[in-house]
């Protein structure tokens, strides 16, 4: 067989084989890079999807923490936070907030005394616009170490297989500290008797440019009183909402915000396990919540508290969950705002 | 056969968008389908480069406008040259509309847009649902609107490379090795 010539022209053919392999090469990538071709990979439209119950999403709400209250209120910094971060937030004054207390279900219907976990969601703004958005549980610790085993609990809690989640506890044992404290701690009956931690470790950036983790919490000033849940559940269905309407009547609740300061090598990306209770605490500020107003007009109905909106001087650290967070959070809101028609507004309330 | 080039500038320009724009296109569906920390990384360039893709978008116009394109080959057939030109169009439209829909989008949802160096973009969108959720589908379906129209564009410019070989993709690409020494017309 005698060689072909060299740099013979290409047949038309063996161009368009070219032209259809670098087209179609192209859009396989396309393919692979959206999700289309990894049917096992965990996108926020799957780690939303599992929390809607068998009957269906609370169309028109958050994904999770579905059911809430917004309120309306200051933060006031006593300026002892800029130690530690140069967000404007640290600095001494009083910046305006809008926030959400909530529940920690998929339910927006749900009789309060049937929700372990209650939740804060705190917006802060600063005059040139910067934003503070945080969304603060009352566990002292998360349920699991990591995203994907958060999504392996869903799938667990959903399951009708008794050793689903027996399984699921080899593997993340963590959840069994999580189930110890959940059937072991206090109820309360107010949200503002609840400390809302950050669980996740974020990094302050100080104005000399050193940046340190942190986790932070919100005390409630209001003294605890435990209260049964079976009591609880006798207040009827919405007595969280009632109570803090009727605690705000005669006048703000607050809660102190305190910043957590880790010694040299705690683990940062691990919200499930809390550092040990002696680590350096800063009182930087007050959270004060002057009213409350039902959600479906309110101001918070269509924020999205996304932990990962942060100041200058605040960033994510090594903790997996702000950005899984930060990408389920978009797509609950995305799917919820294009719901808006199955959450009417009311009148009355938009005229308030 | 002497061919008819675009400027320096405007193939400078295209080819910085060319990365930009198809980087833009991946990047978009890509972080929209994962949870692992990069989303966060992703979402900041998206923002970024997106508003660069703006800019040189905006700049490109006015160059072109100033400059001029070369002819087309007179012996295109007629289809083609319309499909050349419609393409050309929507490549212009989808690169200074996609991403101002996505600053809209974020306006509407209420985020602030903050780009690389901290600079924070003002709102040009109220915020509203209804609204939000109209420039999202706008965003999301252009975007494979977009990537479709690239795919055909690479094709048609391989199309004038490897099969016409009638100057077209010299006119914005490299000249190809094989066509270096210029003869007289066949």
């Amino acid at each position: 067989m005698s060689e072909p010539p060299r740099q013979r022209p290409r047949s038309a053919i063996e161009s368009l084989i070219v032209i259809a392999v670098v087209v179609a090469v192209g859009a396989a990538a396309f393919a692979y890079t959206a999700g289309w071709l990894s049917p096992n990979r965990l996108t926020p439209q799957r780690l939303v999807d599992a929390f809607s119950p068998p009957s269906g999403p609370a169309l028109g709400h958050r994904r999770n923490h579905a059911k809430g209250i917004c309120f309306t209120g200051m933060f006031e910094s006593n300026g002892a936070g800029s130690e530690l971060s140069r967000a404007f937030a640290f600095s001494k004054g009083s910046y305006p907030v809008v926030g959400r207390l909530n529940l920690g279900t998929p339910d927006a219907d749900a009789a309060d005394a049937t929700v372990r976990v209650r939740g804060l969601g705190v917006q802060i703004s600063a005059p040139d616009g910067q934003e503070w958005r945080m969304a603060l549980i009352n566990p002292p610790f998360f349920a699991v170490s990591n995203p994907d085993g958060f999504f392996a609990l869903l799938q667990a809690s959903a399951s009708k297989d008794p050793n689903a989640m027996p399984e699921l506890i080899k593997v993340h044992p963590e959840i069994a500290d999580f189930d110890a404290w959940a059937k072991s701690a206090p109820w309360t009956g107010s949200y503002a008797e609840e400390q809302y931690n950050s669980l996740d470790a974020f990094i302050f950036t100080d104005a000399s440019g050193a940046s340190h983790p942190m986790r932070w919490s919100l005390l409630p000033a209001a003294q605890p009183v435990p209260v049964p849940v079976e009591e609880l559940a006798k207040r009827g269905p919405n007595f969280l909402e009632e109570e803090i309407v009727q605690r705000i009547k005669s006048g703000p609740a607050r809660w102190t915000m305190v910043v957590t300061v880790p010694n040299p090598g705690d683990q940062t990306a691990d919200p499930s396990k809390a550092w040990p209770a002696d680590r350096r605490k800063v009182e930087v500020g007050t959270l004060v919540v002057q009213t409350i107003e039902a959600e479906a007009d309110g101001p918070c109905r269509d924020v999205n508290f996304d932990p990962t909106i942060l100041p200058s001087g605040v960033a994510v650290s090594d903790d997996p969950f702000p950005a899984a967070r930060s990408a389920a959070y978009r797509v609950s809101f995305d799917r919820r705002t294009a719901e808006a028609k199955d959450y009417p507004r009311t009148v009355a309330g938009a005229s308030q | 056969m002497t061919v008819q080039r675009f400027t320096r500038v405007q193939r400078a320009l295209h080819w910085v968008m060319a990365v930009c724009v198809i980087a833009m296109l991946f990047i978009g569906v890509g972080m929209a389908s994962t949870v692992a920390p990069q989303y966060l990384a992703l979402v900041g360039v998206h923002k970024s480069l997106g508003i660069v893709v703006l800019l040189l978008a905006v700049v490109r116009l006015v160059v072109r406008l100033r400059s001029g394109t070369p002819p087309l080959p007179a012996d295109l057939p007629e289809p083609m040259k319309l499909a050349a030109h419609l393409s050309h169009y929507v490549l212009y439209a989808l690169m200074i509309a996609m991403p101002l829909l996505g600053w809209a989008e974020l306006s509407a949802g209420g985020y602030p847009v903050v780009l690389w160096g901290g600079i924070w973009l003002p709102p040009i969108a109220p915020q509203s649902d209804t609204l939000h959720t109209a420039l999202w589908n706008a965003h999301f379906y252009l975007a494979f609107v977009f990537f479709a129209v690239v795919l055909m564009h690479v094709a048609a410019a391989l199309f004038h490379a490897l099969v016409r070989r009638d100057g077209v993709f010299e006119a914005m690409g490299p000249r190809l090795t094989h066509e270096e020494v210029s003869q007289p017309a066949e």
